[in-house]
């Protein structure tokens, strides 16, 4: 039986591409191995392969056709023995794409681009704009009348690393594949190009020994910002991230000063497991002698990741990678910044406080809308600090709305929710109407199976239904 | 500490190369099959990532089926592998069956690590084969600490931690060879040198590119040896097996080989040429080589040899027709594996 080639998804999120041009055409005979086809998505050009060997009976779909969905037939392979006057009419076929059922991964912690290690990982996941509760433009930090610009978040970070370098001298980044392959992520694209080899440095797998060396240059009057290709892999460096950056202020009596930037995405991404999937947001925001930032939108990625180069301290600055492909607004002025150190609310009502940061944001806008729906009037706040963290805002908050729902991605105990509902406990006892709640990832290591993974991680859902339980409703 | 200084120095020598021992026509048709095997899965395995059917990352081991092959056709029972994320091969080469290393990359309860591993962290304490590591260089010191256990209960086995040329800069793998030569502990490092760490080459990332030499001073002998080539690695890794096996502690082999396919799946490969891809697979490719020693010696003819393909295609193309059916884990397993319960 001729056996069918399809096109096939080059990340977990592909849908369509181009099929840019045949290697092979009709008649000639392919190995196992053997590349077939070029396939263009919108950011790379992939070569598909060939598994089986036999015969090319039929190239079903033309060189440069675009819009060839994952799962269609594009060419037909005869086995020995076969012509292609066998062939069975291959575009009567529906696409075998696995339905959203048969994945069974409806989380939205599984959906999003592809991964870290990859060329194209900026492939953008996101279907749609992502919440952003009020206008941007909202923001004290912004005057008014100025023109918005809708921007990636990876492009407000790099654009906020460009800015920095072309402003102060003395910042420079490093980190593995940030210079010549443009970022695992493609967050520091074009820096190598603009800024050259001295200041853009790719550095070997050692992590410790860079963000020892970061740590150094920063001592010796410079301003690094080090690029974790994944905070997972931060924890070969923590160390000097602690003990090095974090303490010797204080140790030397305040003589020493380590300005520096480590940042790059932490949390979950997309089906890699326990060892490539944690949030370290609590593990950070529990050090004195650190500032630890986790933005959601562009606009705050941008004017928090500039203050955080100019900060005189060693700041950690977690990003997420399933929101790199997020747009949003981006005010176009010269010098945006963002005071660390300050909540936002992005939406204002009167009956139950949220609280989150990095991605969770999504989710929190998410189910106010939901809850709005109901008749219940949530009032979103995006912590975007966690070191300082603005216990005012949310006090002030819950002294309006009487209750409070902490949602994090990471794991509870220790976490994130359970100090600031310490912080409320304590200075706003009287104003509760009900115990805090909390939203967290399951207790467990991320697993890899897909359902398993669904359940693990919290999403609109779980923040919908504690928000209904504080409420009693 | 005397002891140590007075020590003859052994450092890198190519001249230790183990004479090459014949090779019959059963061991070079056993090889065979086994580096095809791995070939085919992989294969396989890249056909069902592109359906959707494998998610995250899924590290190819094609072009570097002779490192893992030739090694673990002169291990002993007993003794113990364990590598990184790029782990498919080695799981096969350890006796794992294709069915449940498949099922693990579609993340099912039927998949070696019960679906909750991935690609990444295939594991089978029954055969060996402890892992399957995610984060680059943490299976050496690891590696080593097997060799550890081993000594401690004197049991004869020998670990062998396989890395790559990336993972060769990490600062942990140098704190393992200082401990593994200090204490003569039966452990095997080898680095398979497949010249790239995702696009970052070994020229742009090592001060010292001979990775064999990095033992120098931790006085531990290193050799380089064509990782394309099995029946040099296997020949290889008899003579480093037999070393540590001996007391005379850890050895280094550094496997020249190459990677055929992106670094993780959608990799397009921009910091090399395709010539360069192309001229290596024509060249100097494992399995293609075997097979016309398999043919000049007259031990198979082209038809023998198409059937065993054929045989070896069947036998993957069943194991990917399970792992896609099999289901997944239940939900209760979310629970599970995370500690042993202790009764109180
Ligand atoms: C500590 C750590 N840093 C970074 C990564 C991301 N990463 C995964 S594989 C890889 C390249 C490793 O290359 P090499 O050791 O040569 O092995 P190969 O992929 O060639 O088999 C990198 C940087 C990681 N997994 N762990
Ligand atoms: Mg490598």
């Amino acid at each position: 039986m001729a056996i069918d080639i399809q096109m096939p998804a080059l990340s977990p999120t592909m849908e369509e591409g181009t099929l840019a041009k045949w290697l092979v055409k009709e008649g000639d005979t392919v190995a196992s191995g053997d590349v077939l086809a070029e396939i263009e998505t919108d950011k790379a050009t992939m070569e598909v392969e060939a598994v089986d060997e036999g015969t090319i009976g039929k190239l079903v779909v033309a060189d440069g056709t675009e819009g060839v969905k994952v799962g269609a037939v594009i060419a037909q392979l005869l086995e020995e023995g076969e012509s292609a006057d066998d062939l069975p009419d291959a575009s009567a076929k529906p696409a075998a794409k696995p339905s959203d059922d048969e994945k069974g991964d409806t989380d939205p912690g599984t959906a999003g681009p592809a991964h870290p290690e990859n060329e194209n990982a900026d492939r953008d996941g996101s279907e749609g704009q992502a919440p952003v509760g009020k206008p941007v433009a909202d923001d004290p930090a912004i005057p008014t009348n100025i023109k918005m610009v809708e921007t990636t978040v990876r492009d407000a970070l790099r654009d906020a690393m460009a800015e920095e370098m072309r402003r102060d001298e003395t910042v420079f980044v490093m980190g593995e594949e940030v210079a010549e392959y443009q970022g695992a992520y493609k967050v520091t694209r074009e820096l190598l190009q603009e800024f050259g080899a001295k200041r853009v440095v790719d550095t070997p797998i050692t992590e410790y020994g860079f963000a020892g060396i970061g740590v150094g240059a920063a001592f010796g009057g410079l301003k690094p910002i080090v690029e974790f290709m994944t905070f997972n892999f931060a924890m070969q460096a923590i160390d000097h991230i602690i003990n090095s950056a974090a303490k010797t202020l204080y140790m030397s009596g305040g003589q020493m000063r380590c300005p520096i930037v480590f940042r790059g995405p932490n949390g979950a991404a997309s089906r890699v497991g326990a060892q490539h999937s944690q949030d370290y947001s609590a593990w950070y925001a529990h050090v004195p002698g650190l500032k630890v930032i986790a933005p959601y939108d562009s606009a705050d990625a941008k004017g928090l990741l500039k203050a955080a180069i100019r900060d005189p301290n060693p700041v950690v600055f977690l990003e997420h990678e399933l929101i790199y492909g997020e747009s949003f607004d981006v005010p176009d002025m010269d010098d945006f910044l963002i005071p660390i150190g300050k909540a936002k609310i992005r939406r204002e009502g009167s009956d139950v406080t949220i609280t989150a940061h990095s991605r969770m944001v999504k989710f929190a806008l998410e189910a106010a809308e939901i809850l709005a729906g109901e008749g219940i009037d949530a009032e979103v706040i995006d912590l975007r600090t966690l070191r300082p963290l603005d216990t005012d805002t949310v006090i002030e908050s819950v002294k309006k709305t009487n209750r409070i729902v902490c949602a994090e991605e990471g794991w509870g105990q220790h976490g994130v929710g359970a100090e600031i509902a310490a912080a409320v406990v304590a200075e706003a006892f009287d104003y509760l109407d009900a115990p805090p709640a909390r939203v967290f990832q399951k207790d467990v290591p991320l697993p890899y199976a897909a359902n398993l993974e669904a359940m693990s991680l919290p999403g609109t859902e779980d923040v919908v239904r504690a928000a209904k339980a504080v409420l009693y409703v | 500490m005397a002891a140590k200084t007075s020590k003859t120095k052994t450092g890198p020598s190519k001249t230790r190369k183990a004479k090459p021992r014949p090779s019959d026509k059963d061991e070079l048709l056993g090889l065979y099959r086994d580096m095809l095997l791995i070939r085919r899965f992989e294969e396989r395995a890249g056909q069902l990532y592109g359906m959707g059917e494998i998610a995250g990352f899924c590290h190819l081991y094609i072009g570097q089926e002779a490192v893992v092959t030739g090694c673990k056709a002169v291990m002993e029972e007993g003794d113990q592998m364990i590598t990184g994320y790029r782990a498919h091969g080695h799981s096969l080469a350890c006796g794992m069956s294709p069915e449940e290393v498949m099922a693990e990359l579609t993340g099912r309860a039927a998949g070696c690590s019960k679906g909750k591993g991935g690609s990444m962290h295939m594991f089978s304490t029954e055969n060996r084969f402890y892992g399957g590591h995610g984060i680059v260089g943490a299976q050496v010191p690891i590696g080593a600490g097997l060799a550890f256990a081993n000594k401690y209960h004197e049991n004869g086995a020998v670990s062998l931690a396989f890395f790559g040329d990336g993972a060769s800069n990490q600062g942990q793998v140098y704190e393992a060879f200082n401990m593994a030569k200090l204490w003569d502990l039966p452990v095997v490092f080898i680095i398979e040198n497949n010249q790239y760490a995702m696009g970052t080459s070994v020229e742009r990332a090592s001060a010292e590119t001979e990775l064999h030499k990095r033992g120098i001073s931790f006085e531990i002998e290193g050799h380089l040896v064509d990782g394309m080539n099995v029946l040099e690695v296997r020949d290889m890794a008899k003579m480093a097996l037999d070393h540590a096996r001996s007391g005379k502690g850890p050895i280094i082999l550094e496997m020249k080989t190459y990677r055929y396919r992106g670094h993780s799946m959608s990799d397009p490969a921009k910091y090399r040429t395709r010539d360069e891809v192309t001229k290596t697979r024509e060249e100097s490719d494992p399995i293609e080589a075997v097979k016309a020693r398999l043919l000049k010696e007259k031990w198979a003819d082209e038809d023998q040899l198409k059937q065993i393909d054929k045989e070896i295609k069947d036998t993957v193309k069943a194991a990917a027709d399970f792992a896609v059916e099999t289901p997944e884990p239940e939900p209760s397993e979310l629970w599970t594996d995370v500690l042993i319960e202790v009764e109180a």
